[in-house]
């Protein structure tokens, strides 16, 4: 391996954060209003919620890519920007899963604490944000750091629809030219190993303190 | 005496359990009022009915002169929270914020009370139940007598004109339910009015103005303390022999 194909590789890695770090913002976005609306008072809001949560986990990661990467064009809206339409198809897809593991968080914040934050006279929001969300926050980030692990891997979709130049796609790249599927393809996974291990790690020790401090 | 309190018949249902049948009450300014009973014979539902925690099915009830029956306009229901405060079996804390920030919330976002203001009432509240020292630590770091303190601190911190107790001791061993008590004596003393839920029998014959024991979902018997030694029903009798 010369040193143009490690910073290829290299390059394919910062796109891989790139998405994921993109995703995740957009995706925490999202995911959080599916949250606070699969729990709200408002029927509507709920039914919208659980329904787009049912069809995204319903529908394969790389079918929604397509869509995002062809959809506009077929539209005639235009050609998509490759990180545009990867960025779209990963926040689509985890905010579905996010949503859910968020709302599930949120419900295991005892009643007693709605019920005491009612009534000191806080009216909904108030009680959401100011009671209720700081102690679910506590109780998800080891679920959601782990989550971040996913989109991680998940970004790798990209290379497949959308040709965006991340890891994966720069590996197959190199592998196209050169045949070495095992070098490209392994120090590629070694890449992946490095950006998500801590994030393991990370998520690990989070839920071993969560634990000891319930406890 | 101004009246604080007064149920109409009210009736709660639970699903096809009619929990309570009928339940006439007052209560005056001033006045302390013990409600006994066994478990399941409605009293905490009634009390809760009190703050709009539990909708009732029948009936009409005025506290504070706010007068609902089974619905609220939301608007009325602030206003009513706001002259009532409610003390619970399991303390209710927010667990995430100190013993200060517990007791500033309510007056900041309810209020609207500047931060210096609301944290000038924390301190009154806390040394009101004797734990200014504790300001800045969090609930775990405190006993279970000690978080009901605070609770109660907290819903004083709003300037209640009826503060409601839900069972606030039965989570507590006998000395840490002695000090909660003084905390309430002391609130009597003071001339707040109270309508309590409890099982100390010795408190509510010390402290109470009026005793209402309840049986299956009515009003079985009321009178002054001294029904617990001179019991008018078979049923009081039977629930105050098996009580001490």
């Amino acid at each position: 391996m010369n040193p143009d194909q490690i910073l290829y590789l290299l390059q394919g890695a910062w796109g891989t954060v790139l998405l994921s770090v993109l995703t995740f913002l957009f995706a925490g976005l999202l995911g959080l209003c599916m949250a606070l609306m699969r729990v709200s008072d408002n029927r509507l809001l709920r039914y919208g919620a659980s329904g787009y949560i049912q069809i995204i986990q319903g529908t394969p990661l790389l079918v929604i890519m397509g869509l995002c990467f062809y959809g506009p064009s077929v539209l005639g809206l235009g050609d998509t920007p490759a990180l545009f339409a990867a960025v779209l198809a990963l926040t689509i897809h985890s905010a579905a899963f996010l949503g859910e593991i968020w709302r599930g968080c949120i419900e295991s914040v005892p009643r007693s604490q709605w019920e005491a934050a009612e009534c000191l006279g806080l009216n909904r929001l108030q009680r959401m944000f100011k009671v209720i969300l700081p102690q679910a926050i506590r109780i998800a980030t080891p679920s959601t750091v782990g989550f971040m692990v996913q989109i991680v891997k998940n970004t790798s979709f990209a290379s497949l629809v959308i040709g965006f130049a991340e890891l994966s796609y720069n590996a197959k790249i190199l592998n196209n030219s050169t045949f070495k599927p095992f070098l490209y393809f392994g120090v590629a996974a070694m890449l992946y190993f490095i950006i998500c291990y801590p994030l393991s790690w990370l998520s690990l020790r989070l839920e071993r303190r969560l634990t000891l401090a319930g406890s | 005496m101004t009246e604080v309190v007064r149920l109409t018949n009210v009736h709660k249902w639970f699903g096809d359990n009619h929990v309570l049948k009928g339940i006439d009450l007052s209560v005056s300014r001033g006045e302390i009022i013990a409600i006994i009973g066994r478990s399941g014979s409605g009293k905490s539902t009634a009390l809760r009915c009190m703050d709009h925690l539990e909708i009732i099915d029948e009936g009409e009830i005025m506290v504070c002169g706010h007068t609902f029956g089974a619905g609220m306009r939301s608007k009325d229901l602030k206003r009513l929270r706001l002259d009532v405060g409610i003390v619970f079996q399991s303390y209710n804390l927010f667990p995430h914020l100190t013993v200060e920030q517990n007791i500033t919330l309510a007056p900041r976002s309810v209020r609207k009370m500047p931060l210096s203001q609301a944290q000038d009432v924390a301190r009154r509240v806390l040394t009101q139940v004797g734990l200014l020292d504790k300001l800045l630590f969090y609930p775990e770091q405190l006993s279970g007598g000690q978080q009901q303190r605070v609770a109660i601190a907290r819903s004083l911190a709003m300037d209640p004109k009826l503060m409601l107790f839900d069972e606030v001791t039965s989570a507590l061993d006998p000395q840490l339910t002695a000090e909660v008590l003084r905390v309430i004596e002391t609130l009597a003393s003071e001339g707040m009015t109270m309508v309590l839920v409890t099982h100390e029998m010795a408190f509510a014959m010390r402290l109470a103005h009026r005793i209402i024991f309840m049986h299956q979902g009515r009003v079985h018997e009321s009178g002054p303390p001294d029904i617990l030694r001179n019991p008018g029903t078979p049923e009081l009798r039977d629930f105050v022999s098996n009580g001490l």
